[in-house]
């Protein structure tokens, strides 16, 4: 990637993060009452863009040698048990990241 | 912003700045692994402010790809930020100029939990106190991910395998929703309404995405009368 095309594209992202933090005090400020069905997609989309963004995450996942897919699943797992057994957020995160480079550089 | 401001502000945000020095490491590590120098991590962390974003960032900024993406990815993910804005509207409703632009520049979620949640003490001006707030926020996140991005480019490990913190990091997200949320066909609709195309449309390009966020919009306004129907009073296992 060229220097542009880096800097283009971190400006992308902080374009529409702003937009998004910005639309609801740029429609409703006003005192116009946003419409019921903002709140509930607010309520309801996140949770399934979370589970598309999960499977975006596997989604290069091949099931043609065990390299391709065991160290993700069993980090994935492992992530998701730490995660239900402690609830801390840096725990979960860092301990299946580590244990997902130890599988892919020594074990698969 | 003056002495007595901070001095009320800094303690509220104890636990963000815990949060965010490891988590803006562990995203600086991933950009310098990834091959982007310091200068670049510190860039999207004052201009971007968004740790999700920005981690996802690092793999679309790996892979190159096209702008349209980018924005598309970026705004999806980012959806939830308009709830906290409009909840926010009341809040920020008298605060003037910069500093509000400010404000609903650097309203992440952890910003956004402390200022619903906290109430600016007696003698502290409630504009100053909620700017100091996400200042101080501000200045972890970008302190903790440049700390990551030098430490990786100093350190030289190998650190093949460490972009997996991207899906460890949405995978606790997602698992915390479903530990908090009453109801679970959400979360299932996002797993089967992204497979489902993934399967016809294979994951090059990431063009999946698009008809899996149509079908989850869809889908969701389809279950709207489900979805909103008060739960049984008795109980029993609700979706």
């Amino acid at each position: 990637m060229t220097t542009t095309q880096i800097a283009v594209s971190i400006a992308v992202m902080a374009a529409v993060t702003f937009l998004t933090r910005a639309l609801p005090f740029l429609l409703f400020d006003r005192g116009a009452q946003p419409p019921k069905v903002i709140h509930y997609l607010g309520e309801y989309l996140p949770p399934a863009v979370m589970a598309m963004l999960v499977v975006y995450c596997y989604r290069s996942m091949t099931f043609d040698a065990a390299a391709n897919w065991a160290p993700g699943v069993i980090a994935g797992i492992t992530v998701v048990l730490l995660h239900i057994w402690k609830r801390n957020n840096m725990l979960s995160i860092v301990g299946g990241t580590i244990l997902y480079m130890v599988l892919v550089q020594a074990v698969f | 912003m003056n002495r007595k401001t901070l001095a009320a502000a800094f303690p509220h945000t104890i636990p963000v700045l815990m949060g965010y020095l490891s988590i803006g490491i562990v995203y600086g590590w991933m950009m310098s692994a990834a091959g982007f120098v310091p200068l670049w991590t510190a860039l999207a962390s004052v201009t971007v402010f968004a740790g999700s974003g920005q981690i996802l960032g690092v793999d679309l900024l790996s892979r190159a790809a096209p702008l349209a993406d980018i924005a598309f990815l970026t705004l999806v993910l980012n959806f939830r930020h308009l709830v906290y804005g409009l909840s926010m509207l009341e809040k920020f409703h008298d605060v003037k100029g910069l500093r509000k632009l400010y404000l609903i520049f650097s309203l992440t979620d952890e910003t956004y939990a402390l200022l619903s949640g906290v109430r600016p003490p007696e003698g502290v001006d409630a504009h100053d106190f909620y700017f100091t707030v996400s200042l101080l926020d501000h200045l972890y996140w970008i302190a903790g991910s440049v700390t990551g991005a030098v430490a990786g480019s100093l350190i030289t490990i190998n650190t093949e395998g460490i972009d997996f913190a991207m899906t460890a990091l949405f995978l606790v997200i997602a698992t915390e929703q479903w530990l908090s949320a009453e109801r679970h066909l959400p979360a299932l609709l996002g797993l089967g309404g992204t497979l489902l195309p993934l399967l016809l449309l294979g994951p090059d390009g990431a063009g999946f995405l698009i008809p899996a966020l149509v079908i989850l919009v869809g889908g969701l306004l389809l279950l709207r009368p489900v979805l909103e129907k008060p739960r049984r009073l008795e109980g029993g296992e609700g979706l």
